[in-house]
């Protein structure tokens, strides 16, 4: 089943296009990346999907329209917008007695099972919690829903690699069932390269990448170039050049693995490479249609 | 994969677990989010309670002094007329609630003004609209506060001081005498009925102002307070300079204060005017207050204020 269907969505704010014209379509059981630069529409997409920002095009979440119907929406679906977005004042206590009070699918144990495993005292207040503890109070309260797809918007922001680390394993040995389905972007990459299953690009308001992991890692490689066959490897017209430590590396898009065997050492490219090749070359086509 | 049937073959219990609790769980009572959306608000805003209950230790604290006068009081009143002998033992009474009254009026006030502010302005409505809960019942359950779970609240606290305060005196007065008198002629009953009666008209006439300072706290990015009052102020300004008439800042006078006139009679019937310590029930008059077109057309306005406020809140964002 689709759980995310859109269809030429567009949202402007004044003369700012943040989101132009996206069609998308995420199926039942996914974890995507949405990957882009500061400002590139990634958060107004978001926002447009749980219902917190009105949009023009068709839009569809587990078969609702998000902006005409974001409270029925969010017992299926659940988000951590940000980092530290839990209230000051709250107390665990009452943060777990709230949710439980307000959300049908909330599982109290589960929540207070994924606590004990933290130093995070019921009584304490959310103010006196360290940022990583914040964010474990509310990956804990966000893991008992038994929501069908959860967004998480740079949720490990500003926290240290241990919590990071720590944030995507749990949920992925304790959340992730495969008939979930998860949309999570971040800046640090990195980090989730292994647990996606599906990968998006976004740049001013476009989609500029869209392909599951597997096509990733067939479709694209990396070579580290021995000097002398540089010229015979450029000739096979790679998407991206770069130097490290006086060599170069290129990055090829469905090229001949045993040809390019033959021509330097291969190895799979990280998002981030491939993030920073088809970026760059999208700016350069960018700046090449403008003069 | 929607059925368990074809969910993860790995795991079939816990699938079907889930499944279970999507059944017995998925019909949800709609006031539970509104109690649950009250509740937050009382842990959020103390003072909503704090502040009645600090009036109300005050008010005692007055009390105490008073008790030493109590015994030569209760002397004077077989003394007195009728009349005035009810109004000499209701007077710390009616103090009380006096105290009360106002009190309410600040929380309320300066509570709405930061209802739907606060939220953006700490960005955790990014965390409250990420569950079921409408934008209707989040500002339902907000401006419940100033125009039920306040009155409520200070009726509460009056009672159970008005009730520490009888004991207070009943047992100064088995020493010194008196303890008949005190509960011959105190009209507790009346005083809560009157007083109750008093929270409930002005809630209701006060409605839209509080309505109106919710709108402008899910309106304002900053300055809560300015935007609610200045553009009043400017307006009643303006019309005395342009027309120099003050219709509009009569208006504003009357919606605070004016519900008084229409709920209450403030002359007896032989003409005497009444002591505001003491109103006795025979002198409310509801239907006269229900009658008054001010309090339809207030509360018009504030349905149309809330409604503005749950459209704005749809669309808004931490600022």
């Amino acid at each position: 089943m689709t759980c995310i269907e859109a269809r030429g969505l567009r949202k402007a704010f004044g003369t700012t296009v943040a989101v132009d014209g996206v069609d998308l379509r995420v199926e039942e059981g996914r974890i995507l990346g949405l990957i882009g630069p500061n400002g590139a529409g990634k958060t107004t997409a978001l926002n447009a999907i749980l219902g917190l920002t009105p949009y023009q095009g068709e839009l569809k979440v587990l078969g609702r329209d998000p902006w005409a119907n974001r409270d029925q929406l969010m017992r299926d679906v659940c988000f951590i917008a940000d980092v530290a977005v839990l209230p000051r004042w709250i107390r665990v206590s009452q943060a777990l007695d709230y949710v439980a009070g307000v959300h049908p699918r909330f599982d109290r144990a589960k929540a207070e099972g994924f606590l004990a495993r933290t130093t995070i005292k019921r009584t304490s207040k959310v103010r006196e919690l360290s940022k990583g503890m914040v964010a474990q109070l509310h990956l804990a309260l966000v893991m008992a829903i038994d929501a069908r797809l959860l967004v998480l918007d740079e949720p490990t922001l500003g926290l240290d690699i241990l919590y990071r680390k720590q944030f995507y394993d749990s949920l992925l040995n304790d959340y992730f069932d495969r008939t979930r389905t998860i949309v999570v972007t971040t800046h640090q990459v990195e980090e989730i390269q292994d647990v996606l299953t599906d990968l998006m690009f976004i740049d001013r308001g476009r989609i500029v990448l869209s392909c599951s992991m597997e096509e990733f890692e067939s479709r694209y490689v990396e070579v580290t170039v021995h000097p002398d066959h540089l010229a015979a490897a450029r000739a096979l017209k790679p998407i991206h050049e770069r130097q490290v430590f006086g060599r170069t590396i290129l990055l090829f898009d469905r090229a001949d693995r045993q040809q390019l065997a033959a021509l330097g050492d291969l190895r799979k490219p990280s998002i981030a490479d491939l993030f920073v090749a088809v970026l760059g070359n999208q700016n350069a086509a960018a700046q090449g249609a403008a003069r | 994969m929607t059925t368990p049937s074809n969910a993860m073959p790995g795991s079939p219990l816990e699938s079907q677990g889930i499944d279970s609790q999507r059944i017995a769980l998925a019909p949800l009572s709609p006031t539970r989010p509104l109690y649950w959306s009250i509740r937050r608000e009382l842990w959020e805003n103390r003072s909503i309670y704090v502040a009645p209950l600090v009036a109300g230790v005050l008010g005692m604290l007055a009390f105490y002094i008073n008790l030493f006068y109590l015994p030569r009081t209760l002397r004077a009143v077989p003394g007195m007329d009728p009349g005035h002998q009810q109004m000499m033992i209701a007077m710390p009474y009616g103090h009380l609630a006096w105290l009360l009254l106002p009190t309410a009026f600040i929380v309320g006030f300066f509570y709405s003004l930061d209802a739907l502010h606060g939220e953006r302005r700490d960005r955790s409505i990014l965390f409250w609209k990420s569950l079921p809960v409408s934008d209707l019942t989040t500002v339902l359950s907000k401006a419940s506060i100033p125009l039920v779970i306040l009155p409520l609240l200070v009726f509460a606290i009056a009672v159970v001081l008005h009730l520490m305060m009888l004991l207070l005196s009943t047992a100064v007065l088995l020493l010194t005498g008196g303890v008949a008198t005190l509960w011959a002629h105190l009209p507790l009953f009346q005083l809560e009925l009157v007083l109750l009666y008093g929270l409930v008209v002005s809630a209701l006439w006060h409605a839209p102002l509080y309505a109106w300072l919710l709108l402008v706290s899910a309106w304002a990015r900053r300055a809560t307070f300015l935007w609610a009052v200045l553009p009043l102020l400017a307006i009643g300004v303006l019309e005395w300079i342009v027309f120099h008439t003050w219709h509009f800042a009569n208006l504003l006078h009357n919606r605070l204060l004016g519900f008084a006139w229409d709920a209450f009679n403030f002359t007896t019937p032989d003409g005497s005017a009444v002591d505001l310590h003491f109103i006795p029930v025979s002198l409310l008059t509801p239907g006269r207050f229900l009658s008054t077109p001010g309090l339809w057309i207030g509360l018009i306005f504030a349905a149309i204020f809330l409604a503005a406020a749950v459209r704005l809140r749809r669309s808004s964002e931490p600022i």
